[in-house]
């Protein structure tokens, strides 16, 4: 990054753990992988998609990483490739999936597991705000 | 003169849209949270708004990754709920107040907030959980009691706008609503937040004493808040957290001083550290 200012800005995020900030270069990557997962708002696209997905999803031109990580559903790599939460619902949303329930998996926790975690309380920020200093 | 006489904020938890259209509300989960927005529900009765002015994000489902506009506004007559891959909800659909929209939208352009205008869109849950949570849970054929005007930021693609810019934005949106000759009462909601992370091995963040923080320095020290780095929101609130840079554009929209009027905070809803509050201009 050029911009000295701009450059700090995405930094700060990068000592997040656990997080992908879907910025701009992230929106460039996964344009293809976000375009199709919107095209499953339409129930028709649904039906195409659940019939074949492989058929369904050579008119996206997506990369062979995105198509494994869609295929899969290895939401972890779909986000690592450029996929944005939002967009990826849809996805879930047609396999009939909640946002706790693909939450559970990219924790690695089971869905009783996380279920209880945030009954709990949730998770604690302790230890959770980074990277460079875990005692935080 | 149109004059904002409260503002709202909520979160918009798609599970609370699912919870309603299958009829869950009496479960012990969701009991306390619905019970969270008793209060609520008869505090709108009594206000009897002309029209509400919407703050939320949309998730994907007006915009997608085509285009991410920072500040929008819809113009339109009516707005359809969006099919966010399981159908759309059966709530009414939304009544618009196009002239007002369209005089809000060219006054904050003059203003030097460069609204994208939108005249054709589909409203997801980030808009008709807090129609639900407000005014209860209307079906398809019935109309929600006021006019609507969405007005989407992007809170999705980073970086979003600033919390200051949000605040300046709701100043401006103000003097617009204020230079509307025709008398209606307005009440602005700025939804989504408060503590959630929904993506990466460190989803379920919630940060309850962070979320406390938030919720008095909206009461009572705005200005303050409005210095937050986005960095902060989502170290201490998660990912999602950054959503609460809304709650400050519908705050620049009220009176300095304000009376908080209530103010609910429940964990978990989903993911979520669910937040709702109700100010009203002293």
């Amino acid at each position: 990054m050029a911009d000295k200012k701009l450059g700090n800005y995405l930094d700060e995020f990068e000592d997040i753990p656990g997080t992908l900030i879907f910025n701009t270069v992230r929106s460039r990557q996964g344009f293809n992988l976000n375009q199709f997962c919107m095209s499953l708002m339409k129930e028709e696209n649904r039906k195409a998609f659940k019939a074949n997905e492989a058929e369904y999803l050579k008119q996206w031109n997506l990369t062979d990483a995105q198509f494994k990580a869609v295929i899969n559903r290895d939401w972890t790599g779909m986000m690592q490739e450029g996929g944005n939460i939002y967009f990826l619902a849809k996805l879930f949303s047609t396999d009939g999936h909640s946002f706790q329930h693909v939450a559970a998996i990219m924790t690695g926790s089971t869905q009783e597991e996380y279920a209880k975690m945030m009954l709990d309380g949730g998770r604690n920020p302790k230890g959770n705000r980074s990277k460079s200093n875990p005692s935080l | 003169m149109a004059k904002i006489i409260a503002g709202v904020t909520t979160s918009h938890v798609p599970a609370i849209a699912a919870a309603i259209d299958l009829k869950k509300q009496e479960m012990p989960y969701w009991q306390p949270i619905f019970k969270g927005y008793e209060f609520s529900k008869k505090w709108m009765a009594e206000q009897k708004p002309d029209v509400i002015i919407l703050i939320y994000n949309d998730h994907a489902s007006a915009f997608d990754a085509t285009i991410f506009p920072t500040f929008a506004i819809g113009c339109a007559d009516e707005f359809l709920p969006a099919d966010e891959g399981w159908g759309r909800r059966p709530v009414p659909k939304l009544k618009g107040h196009s002239d007002m929209a369209c005089h809000i939208a060219q006054k904050l352009i003059l203003d030097e907030f460069d609204m994208t205008v939108v005249n054709r869109m589909d409203v997801d849950h980030g808009l008709t959980v807090p129609m639900n949570l407000l005014f209860g849970d209307l079906g398809p054929d019935e109309e929600w009691p006021c006019r609507v005007i969405p007005f989407p930021i992007n809170v999705v693609q980073y970086p979003p706008p600033t919390g200051k810019r949000c605040y300046d934005m709701g100043k401006a949106l103000r003097r617009a609503v204020e230079s509307y000759p025709e008398d209606l009462k307005v009440i602005v909601f700025g939804t989504g937040g408060m503590s959630h992370q929904l993506q990466g091995t460190r989803a379920g963040l919630i940060n309850k004493e962070w979320d406390t923080r938030f919720l008095d320095g909206l009461t009572k020290d705005p200005v303050g808040l409005t210095k937050i780095p986005h960095s902060e929101y989502v170290r201490e609130t998660g990912s999602e957290g950054i959503e609460m840079v809304m709650w400050l554009a519908m705050r620049g929209a009220l009176n300095d001083d304000v009376k908080e009027v209530y103010r609910f905070y429940h964990v978990p809803c989903s993911n979520t550290a669910l937040g709702h509050i109700i100010l009203e201009n002293k």
